[in-house]
């Protein structure tokens, strides 16, 4: 069973400072100081890019609906390859002077909660027998999220890139992303090749989305997997491979079909953006996405899609130096198959945007039960796994500068890996709400306030939090709750 | 406990930040600096109208707040944050002159004239093509910026230009064509060879006098007002407001402005086009008898 620091129980009784103080100091703060424009997110997490707005002249709402989530225009200028196709997109119709960087970060607030902890019976078991509990561990404090120093555009007309080294938040980095596209080849919009790591053509982008914290900062099903796999496959992680991409003139109908390392984009043939995870399998997986959008008239415009990624991972590994002790993964083998397969939506009802997305997820026996398929037959017990799940996002939005968020998540495993473990072993049920004002949003840097308050469910396993915060609690049944309260300024420049 | 005091902060908070949202912004924000009352007190009568589909100004001017402000300002007067970095600078809409339309030089243009200008763009321009909106937020934006000049409520647009069918491209309306580029001198502006260098060239300037240069046909960039012949037509025939290129509609006979449109594209040497195919296989056999365009053309050049 896994302890907790005992730092972490001190932090129980430790005095904290009410949601309502911090964001009555930081209004405060932001109302009487010269608040001058920046823009930001989660290591990794968020994308908008103001160095597009200095090149083009464009506030931020031009491309955002609101920063960092693409409007229909700003998909068009993203599928052109980051081209208004004015014929003034090359570099060279730039003043010398101009670079293409931004940069984000997000100091902020927060307060991280979990429940059903495993802890010590005492802090310390200071001069007391020592077992285990449940617990709840509550932390809070001020904080810093990542950082992304992005650069992106046009290297010449119909050669895009983006270069995109990310850290966490102590200055770790690691390339969120980095391509080379070619774009309209025969000048043609329906051929785009683009090269190198990259985020895979999700409808609902987790990537520019607008919600921050822990537990809200992420979709959970974008990173499921069913309890006891060792599928380390994330949907809304970025990729490394080639994909053949291509638009209508208003980008309504859109396709993506990519071929991808199966190292959960890592590099140097790892599992990982930061060389030293497990060694990869060197094999290919493939991710196809199609949508199509229609004009509603007055109700606005609407987008529905679908996506399959059909993938490989290994189940165990070459390995060297096992008769010397010191065995080392050479490569990733005996790869057994896993697929997502969905479809999502993005929905308007005037000001009110609806993101609907549903995903079924399956894996191999042997990667859901984590066995060597040297073994051969599995146990009877041991089964493919399945989950099912998705959620309903809303985006309220008052005007281009202030938008209210929701999001309803659920997560149900249809089929445990091992028919031992509890039905519900695994499920997730998550609510986040949400509320972003854009002080500062023009065409050279922009500011957000985001307050939210997200509150993950997660059925005998760790919760699924953008940090990892908690841990699973003592019994497959218990339901760990795990709640984030967050407010951050949110600065992109 | 804890969690419920937790979540009244939050309440609270989020009350607080939207209060102060509502409030703050309209006091600190470039965007949200704007008069509440954006646009002209018609602002929310406001129509256009194009084809079956009818725009409304109240829709356009969240629209308009949205994409536009930037480079066409808060007063709608090209006058944006960003206009000062901006070549060429962006319209001013309170002066309700237009530079692509299909009515007659002087007269506003038709709803119609602006949804194509909306949805076209202005190449070489910052302007870009806002087809990836609906056409209904289009519309929207067409009766918004209607509002922005008193001209609208007073006049109506001009009767648009009737384009009679094109001629057949044969050399010989390409060389009458070059005759009326020379007899017309479009070459001062132009220049000989269509590449925006006439003597003339260096001098221009638009109505708010800031240089200007006449298009380079030999580059192979779409026209600022469309790409056919038939908008090739349309231009020189209403002329470009607010510019020095002038309306050749009471100069030119229909058929001799087909002549003209057949000449220019022969000056688009980048693009494949049926004009310069014929021009090119009739300067092989004939070259040594064409005669300069320019200031040496005697009476016309052929």
């Amino acid at each position: 069973m896994p302890s907790l620091h005992p730092e972490a129980s001190r932090l129980i009784s430790r005095p904290r400072l009410t949601g309502f103080a911090v964001f009555a100091l930081v209004i405060l703060a932001i109302l009487f100081a010269d608040v001058k424009p920046a823009q930001a997110l989660p290591s990794g997490k968020v994308i908008a890019i103001p160095a597009f707005a200095r090149k083009y002249g464009l506030p931020c709402s031009a491309c955002h609906t609101a920063w960092p989530e693409l409007n229909n225009f700003g998909q068009v200028f993203r599928d052109n390859g980051y081209q208004l196709m004015n014929d003034r997109d090359s570099p060279i119709w730039q003043n010398p002077s101009y670079f293409p960087i931004s940069f984000r970060i997000t100091p902020q607030w927060h307060r991280e909660s979990a429940d059903h902890q495993v802890i010590d019976s005492s802090p310390g078991c200071f001069n007391t027998p020592c077992f285990d509990v449940a617990g709840k561990v509550n932390q809070s404090g001020f904080d810093l999220s990542g950082m992304d120093l992005w650069t992106a555009g046009t290297l010449f007309k119909n050669i895009s890139f983006t270069i995109l080294p990310s850290s966490d938040s102590t200055a770790v980095w690691h390339f969120e992303a980095a391509w080379i596209r070619f774009d309209n080849l025969k000048n043609n919009r329906w051929l785009n090749v683009r090269f190198g790591r990259f985020e895979l053509d999700n409808l609902i982008s987790e990537k520019r989305f607008l919600f921050l914290s822990n537990n809200g900062g992420i979709y959970q099903i974008y990173h499921f997997n069913v309890p006891g796999s060792s599928n380390n496959f994330g949907y809304g992680d970025n990729q490394i491979g080639v994909e053949l991409a291509g638009h209508s003139a208003n980008s309504y109908t859109r396709y993506s079909i990519a071929v991808l390392s199966s190292n959960e984009g890592g590099v140097g043939f790892t599992n990982d953006v930061v060389p030293g995870g497990s060694a990869a399998s060197r094999t290919y997986d493939v991710n196809l996405a199609f949508s199509q959008a229609f004009d509603a008239k007055s109700l606005g415009f609407e987008r529905i899609g679908a996506f399959a990624y059909i993938g490989q991972r290994p189940t165990y590994y070459q390995t060297a130096g096992v008769a010397d002790g010191a065995p080392e993964q050479l490569v990733g083998v005996g790869n057994k198959p896993f697929y997502r397969v969905g479809f999502a939506g993005d929905l308007y009802i005037h000001n009110l945007e609806l993101l609907p997305l549903f995903m079924y997820g399956h894996d191999s026996a042997y990667l859901g039960n984590s066995i060597s398929s040297q073994n051969g037959p599995l146990p009877s017990n041991f089964h493919a796994p399945t989950f099912y799940g998705g959620f309903l996002e809303s985006h309220y939005y008052l005007n281009p500068q202030n938008v209210i968020l929701g999001r309803f998540e659920k997560i149900n495993v249809g089929q445990q890996a091992d028919s031992g473990n509890p039905g519900s072993f695994g499920n997730v049920t998550a609510y986040s709400v949400g509320y972003r004002w854009y002080p500062i949003m023009f065409s050279r840097a922009g500011v957000a306030l985001d307050g939210e308050y997200s509150r993950t469910k997660s059925i005998g396993i760790v919760p699924e939090s953008g940090d990892g915060t908690g841990g699973p609690p003592l019994f497959p049944t218990d339901g760990v709750w795990s709640s984030s309260v967050f407010f951050g300024i949110d600065f992109d420049f | 406990m804890i969690t419920r005091k937790l979540a009244l902060g939050f309440a609270l908070g989020s009350l607080t930040l939207l209060t102060a949202g509502a409030g703050v912004a309209r006091a600190q924000s470039h965007v949200e600096s704007v008069d509440p009352s954006l646009g002209a007190p018609s602002v929310s009568s406001e129509e256009s109208h194009i084809g079956s589909l009818t725009g409304h100004a109240a829709p356009g001017k969240a629209l308009y707040r949205r994409y536009c402000i930037g480079c066409h300002g808060p007063a709608g007067d090209g006058n944006g944050m960003n206009a000062q970095w901006i070549d060429p600078k962006p319209r001013d809409f309170t002066e309700a002159i237009f530079k692509c339309r299909s009515t007659p030089t002087g007269t506003l243009p038709s709803d119609q004239d602006l949804y194509n200008a909306v949805t076209r763009g202005f190449v070489t321009s910052n302007m870009p093509s806002w087809r990836p909106l609906t056409e209904q937020q289009r519309a929207d934006l067409v009766a918004f910026i209607k509002t922005w000049s008193p001209r609208w409520a007073k006049e109506k647009p001009g009767d648009a230009l009737t384009i009679p069918p094109e001629t057949p491209v044969t050399i010989e309306s390409i060389l009458h064509g070059r005759e009326l580029f020379q007899k017309l001198e479009c070459w001062k502006c132009h220049g000989p060879a269509g590449h925006g260098d006439g003597p003339s060239a260096a001098t221009l300037t638009d109505s708010k006098d800031n240089p200007i240069r006449p298009y380079n046909f030999s580059v192979g960039t779409r026209f600022k007002c469309g790409d056919t012949n038939q908008d090739i037509y349309r231009i020189f025939m209403t002329g470009v407001d607010g510019t020095p290129m002038p309306s050749f509609h009471d100069v030119i006979q229909p058929n001799d402005a087909w002549d003209l449109v057949h000449f220019l594209r022969t000056l688009q040497v980048a693009l494949p086009t049926q004009e310069g195919d014929v021009w090119r296989g009739y300067v092989a056999t004939h070259g040594k008898d064409i005669k300069p365009i320019g200031p040496d053309a005697a009476n016309g050049a052929q």
